[in-house]
């Protein structure tokens, strides 16, 4: 669904260039269930601004379901925005003066959707969130906030879900109940879900681990989930949590393990 | 998005900080409704100018003294050449082609200057004018009376000590009471030195309202000869009698010019004016009176007008700065709105409508408070009126007070275009903002 190939981007930072991306191949299939993961400054929010259409890559080409992504407009790729992605960020990014209903059905009215309030109502209930429909983002506690923002991504039946640092704002509990929201999204449904994190925790979740360094894939390997895994390795998330130890080293350790049973 | 979107998240947002809105919708709603106000005066006194003017008559003339006359119109002795009752005559006599009548006149001086007319009924006084005239006087100035009659031939011929009374003097010394036979007492002249004569009643005049510079309903009509044998400073040296006016009706204003040409020829012969000297008489048509006051009324409406218009440009400098103020707040909103699919066209799109919604309620809201002082303005037109030009003295009631569709329109629509000149360079800043940049700000 999505192919990247040779994708590079050069920022100008006075007399200085930044090589954010050196030549990134990246393919995501259908359905999919992965993370991005890699220290600050490895490149991983430049990858996402691209593959989610905010940014364009200086060299390289991007296909999304077949269509060069690198070639289109500022218009046309909004249009891509609003119809293909869906977005979740760490900070939510909700507007303040809407209430949920109003901030889900916010992408539909931008494709003149008629219907739209209905729509948002079935991806709230989605979300566990039909009882808050009318609360504004004040209103909302922070896991639901980050649920009202799932509604609304998933709101526009999107090909692909980018999560930037979904959980970066919730405590370790909410954090599950959200992560197991995209899970359950993507199992049910079929939505193809990215997250761009530095948190093993959250790379956990997923069936793939693509691991940048210095605008690089160092590493892309499977992953076995963490709800799928055996009791014991289930039962000690919080100990990956802490180690601290290199994403690249940390995150093949499961998928070994599934590789070994 | 659907037009009814675009409003809809404009009404949001403006409701989000309703103080603000308010406070932006200020300047819209101060400068329509000064234009609204203004021009509604500056038309209401046009027409009213317009209206009382013809209502004297198109087809009129006046031929007044001109070197020598005083503020009053008044001949007094001595004083180089005048105008004169046998000029009339003369006028009369000549039977020029187009002329319908003459009825020349003699006033003593006008209410509330020095040498004040004053009428008096069993102790109330009344300040007013007295006017000698003849009896075509009616027909020349289409101004009959309602009660009672005239002044006659015979009034004339025999000096009578009769008068007809103006509407306004009629009511304020009689009320509800038929004048018609008593006798009143006329005094003309400064304080002590002035000189009284007792006239009998003989009418009222119509109510006709007043021009710019007279009021027709506070005079006292008597024959000229009976003016003339009274106040004392009427005759000239030479024996001839000084009139104030000679007004002159024709048949066919297109025939004015010419008309005025042949007056003027008789005139100069009479007053044995040399080919290198000016006319010392004015003849002025009713038509060249109203163009006058015709073109000082557009020149005050044009200043109002221009007055009104720089406060809506200041109101739309303050709803630029807003929206800029806005734009920037809400660069995280801009962002994510972009983000989630909107085009740069959508965002331009809902700033501008933003600006426009408020321009346009505020426009709304300024024809209501203009038609509001306009209400209020009508109580008190002849104050404001003075108020605003000290020597524009129109009418005193408010009836001529014009508020018409099409202003209400204009505002509407100049509120509008404000929100649109001042909406676009803040919504354009918006529209433009590169949506990473605009996620990442706080």
């Amino acid at each position: 669904m999505i192919s990247l190939r040779g994708i590079s981007k050069v920022y100008k930072l006075g007399s200085q260039t930044v090589h954010a991306l050196r030549g990134v191949d990246l393919d995501i299939q259908d359905g999919e269930f992965m993370a991005i993961m890699g220290p600050s400054g490895s490149g991983k929010s430049t990858l996402m601004n691209i593959i989610g259409c905010l940014d364009r890559p200086t060299d390289g080409t991007y296909a999304l379901d077949g269509i060069q992504v690198s070639r289109l407009n500022d218009a046309q790729l909004a249009t891509v925005r609003n119809r293909r992605l869906g977005f979740v960020f760490q900070s939510f990014n909700l507007l303040p003066r809407l209430n949920a209903i109003d901030q889900v059905a916010m992408p539909l009215s931008y494709r003149g959707v008629s219907n739209r309030k209905q729509v948002a109502k079935v991806a709230l209930k989605l979300v566990g969130l039909e009882s808050r429909m009318h609360h504004r983002p004040t209103q909302l506690s922070g896991g639901q906030q980050q649920r009202v923002a799932i509604a609304r991504a998933i709101v526009g039946n999107p090909a692909l879900i980018l999560a930037d640092e979904p959980t970066g704002a919730l405590d370790t509990k909410t954090s599950h109940d959200v992560m197991e929201i995209f899970r359950r999204l993507n199992e049910e449904r079929g939505i193809t879900i990215a997250f761009v994190t530095h948190e093993p925790d959250v790379a956990a979740y997923t069936r793939r681990i693509v691991s940048l360094r210095d605008g690089e894939i160092v590493s892309d390997v499977p992953n076995v989930p963490i709800f799928e895994r055996p009791r014991e390795s289930a039962a000690a998330p919080g100990a990956s949590a802490t180690t601290g130890t290199p994403v690249a080293v940390h995150a093949p350790g499961p998928a070994l393990m599934e590789a070994g049973q | 998005m659907s037009p009814s979107d675009v409003v809809l998240t404009a009404l949001i947002a403006l409701r989000s900080n309703i103080l603000r809105t308010l406070l932006t919708m200020l300047g819209i709603i101060i400068g329509i409704s000064a234009v609204i106000a203004l021009t509604a005066a500056g038309q209401g006194a046009q027409k009213g100018v317009t209206d009382r003017i013809k209502g004297l008559g198109s087809n009129l003339m006046f031929i007044q003294p001109g070197t020598g006359k005083t503020a009053t119109g008044l001949q007094l002795p001595g004083q180089g050449a005048g105008l004169f009752l046998e000029d009339a005559r003369a006028i009369d006599a000549a039977q020029i082609d187009g002329i319908d009548g003459v009825a020349s006149q003699g006033t003593a001086p006008s209410p509330g200057l020095p040498f004040g007319g004053t009428a008096i009924y069993r102790g109330q006084n009344y300040s007013t004018t007295l006017l000698g005239t003849e009896p075509t006087y009616q027909y020349v100035r289409d101004f009959y009376v309602s009660e009672g009659r005239f002044i006659t031939e015979e009034d004339v011929t025999k000096k009578a000590l009769v008068v007809v009374l103006g509407a306004k003097v009629k009511q304020q010394l009689f009320g509800d009471k038929d004048p018609i036979g008593e006798n009143i007492r006329v005094t003309v002249g400064p304080g002590n030195f002035a000189v009284g004569f007792s006239f009998t009643v003989i009418g009222v005049m119509e109510e006709k309202g007043s021009t710019s510079s007279t009021d027709q309903d506070n005079v006292v009509i008597t024959p000229l000869p009976s003016f003339q044998a009274r106040v004392p400073f009427i005759r000239n040296a030479r024996g001839l009698t000084n009139v104030s006016q000679v007004n002159i009706k024709v048949k066919d204003r297109s025939k004015i010019p010419q008309i005025k040409q042949e007056i003027a020829d008789i005139l100069r012969k009479r007053h044995n004016l040399a080919d290198d000297k000016e006319n010392d008489f004015n003849i002025q048509s009713q038509s060249d009176v109203l163009s006058t006051a015709t073109q000082v009324d557009r020149t005050l409406s044009v200043l109002l007008v221009s007055i009104a218009l720089i406060s809506l440009i200041v109101g739309g400098i303050g709803i630029m700065n807003i929206m800029l103020v806005s734009v920037s707040e809400r660069t995280r909103e801009i962002g994510i709105r972009k983000a989630v699919g909107a085009k740069r066209r959508d965002i331009l799109m809902q700033f501008i409508i933003e600006a426009l919604v408020v321009t346009t309620l505020g426009g709304l809201l300024g024809v209501l408070v203009g038609l509001g002082i306009t209400q209020i303005l009508q109580h008190d037109w002849d104050f404001t009126v003075q108020l605003l030009v000290a020597s524009f003295k129109v009418s005193a009631d408010g009836s001529d007070y014009v508020i018409t569709p099409k202003w209400i329109m204009a505002g509407l629509g100049m509120s509008a275009a404000t929100g649109l000149i001042f909406g676009v360079y803040p919504a354009w800043r918006a529209a433009r903002l590169d949506p990473i940049e605009a996620l990442r700000r706080e």
